[in-house]
């Protein structure tokens, strides 16, 4: 007992997010994804805090952990100076560090959002970047998302915007030098391994679940079950 | 000087914002979305108060979003942000601006964590050193852009051509404000007004003439969500978040939104539409929807700005009740040209909310 509670103990945000959580529930009445998902984070601050290894594991294997929206309103409202989504995020690193992602379906999205993330910090500089920010993936993006999509070069010019082009500027293109540094960065820190390890993991559930690759991404992206919702 | 109650209160919530010197740095989402709204935000600090504020090429995103949808490590994002720290020492500057919220929370977050504990900054500076060669100091000052225009709200309302005002009955525009979250809930004392009464927003309300509705959900999430909007089939999340928020504000009956946060104007925005589409129901009057605008579109709108070289023909909720509402002169014919007048095929009308 204890092991899986030692390791996360050991993230900042553990440090940072959990002093003494008294679950007073006041977490539970201001998230926006308690409303929404069948989620309750105090419960789930109350299981790190008994650190028990088998209650963690159930944790890091299931759906709860990825209903958090990250939005840190329960940071406020804490009487404690507790925040849960901290801890939310500490275990949720270490579900992907220890592959137990690919057992929930919200756990499972991790490869389109990894891939797609890390593509476009790798290979543009930016998070979101409007190449790969496509009408067909964002419908609700509406008919003037449709329009900008459709005339980039013309639109983001009459913005002002320097799309592609050298030097500063909004959406400008970044110098290669500067992408290798990312990349070396990346290299350094753990974000190519956390690839390499989303990647593997995933191949793996995707051959247990008779599908490809392709045919696993695209249903962790598009696809979802009723059984989440907090009806 | 001795404060009293909640004079005191408030002045713990106070920022003391410098003028000037600042280095510059953008937010991915808003270059995608609003990049009107940026270099308006230049236009004004540079053009209008001749401020310096640098900016580089070579700077790139935080990694904030790929870090909020747990596609990088913390290290990794700590790390991007340390080696914009060392851009900003290159290039001689002490003071940080960012454009994004995000970027700000993670930033503000950064700096408390290397406070307490040292060890993990000194294993940043070691990363990035073995990665980059680079090396860093950490701001003396962390501002967010819309801590900018606040601090020069008034200037603006002195140069103003038009005001938060509805130009026929003088009465002041209704006006909700929206807040993003990672402005001030996490670190409360870092945000103009805390968490509990954010003022970053109200104060610019208040001095270009509008009033600010209070209304029961005015510090909810937009529900951007990261992953919850990242992931198409997670979006319900989002919608839901705007939705329960519109449906708090419609009574007030409001003029306009106003935020400071690259995600929820957009959100705002979008969401309005396919709450429309799917069942009909508009928040404005007559087929409108609420208009939603960038702090910097509002600041361009009163300083007299043309609407289109703001980028509101970006919007997909109709702007024009609202500048029809200030008196705001526009060419409903130039909306969605390009460049020196080039013809662009519009785009479609939606079927249950208008768009011009």
């Amino acid at each position: 007992m204890g092991k899986l509670y030692d390791r996360l103990a050991q993230d900042y945000r553990v440090k940072e997010g959990l002093r003494a959580c008294i679950n007073c529930g006041t977490c539970s009445a201001i998230c926006p994804a308690a409303e929404f998902y069948k989620y309750d984070p105090k419960t789930i601050m109350n299981i790190v805090q008994t650190r028990d290894d088998a209650q963690i594991e159930e944790l890091l294997k299931g759906d709860q952990i990825w209903y958090c929206g990250e939005c840190l309103s329960c940071v406020t409202r804490c009487p404690r100076k507790n925040a849960p989504g901290l801890v939310i995020m500490a275990l949720r690193s270490m579900s992907i560090d220890m592959g137990y992602f690919i057992e929930s379906e919200k756990g499972r999205q991790q490869l389109p959002l990894t891939r797609r993330m890390q593509n476009n910090i790798l290979n543009y500089g930016y998070c979101v970047y409007p190449r790969t920010f496509h009408y067909k993936d964002h419908p609700e993006y509406g008919t003037v998302g449709k329009w900008i999509n459709e005339n980039m070069e013309a639109v983001y010019e009459r913005l002002g915007a320097h799309l592609d082009q050298i030097g500063p500027g909004a959406l400008r293109k970044i110098p290669q030098e500067s992408l290798d540094e990312l990349k070396a960065i990346f290299d350094v820190t753990g974000a190519t391994h956390r690839m390499e390890v989303v990647e593997e993991a995933s191949k793996k559930m995707a051959e247990k679940m008779g599908m490809t690759l392709e045919e696993y991404e695209q249903q962790a992206f598009d696809e979802t079950s009723q059984e989440h919702l907090n009806l | 000087m001795i404060f009293q109650g909640k004079q005191k209160i408030w002045s713990e919530y106070q920022k003391d914002i410098p003028e000037d010197h600042y280095f510059y740095v953008r937010s991915c989402i808003r270059q995608s979305f609003f990049p009107a709204s940026e270099k308006t935000f230049l236009d004004i600090v540079k053009g209008e108060l001749g401020k310096d504020f640098f900016e580089t090429p070579h700077h790139t995103t935080c990694g904030g979003i790929a870090y909020h949808a747990e596609a990088v490590p913390q290290e990794t994002m700590m790390t991007i942000i340390a080696r914009q720290f060392a851009l900003m020492t290159e290039n001689g500057y002490e003071n940080y601006v960012c454009s994004c919220i995000t970027s700000f929370g993670l930033y503000t977050e950064v700096m408390e964590d290397w406070r307490e504990f040292p060890e993990l900054e000194a294993k940043i500076r070691e990363n990035l050193w073995k990665a980059t060669k680079r090396e860093f100091k950490v701001p003396k000052y962390l501002a967010h852009a819309s801590d900018i225009i606040y601090k020069f709200r008034n200037e603006i309302a002195e140069r103003a051509k038009f005001r938060l005002v509805n130009h026929k009955t003088g009465a002041p525009l209704k006006v909700v404000e929206h807040i993003g979250c990672h402005y001030s809930k996490m670190f409360p004392s870092k945000g103009v007004g805390g968490a509990e009464y954010p003022y970053v927003l109200a104060g610019m309300i208040e001095s270009w003439g509008g009033e600010v509705i209070d209304y029961p959900e005015r510090r909810h999430c937009c529900g951007f969500g990261f992953r919850q909007y990242l992931v198409k089939a997670n979006r319900g999340y989002s919608m839901s978040n705007t939705y329960k928020k519109f449906e708090s504000m419609e009574p007030f009956e409001p003029d306009m939104i106003i935020t400071n946060c690259p995600g929820c104007p957009y959100f705002l925005d979008r969401w309005q539409y396919v709450i429309a589409e799917q069942t009909g129901k508009t928040y404005g009057k007559d087929g409108y929807g609420i208009p939603v605008f960038t702090y910097e579109e509002v600041a361009g709108l009163v300083l007299g700005y043309d609407p289109w070289d703001l980028g509101l023909q970006t919007h997909q909720v109709a702007v024009e009740p609202l500048l029809d509402k200030m008196g705001v002169p526009y060419k409903p014919e130039e909306k969605y040209k390009g460049v020196g007048g080039k013809v662009i095929v519009p785009p479609e009308f939606p079927m249950n909310i208008k768009c011009c």
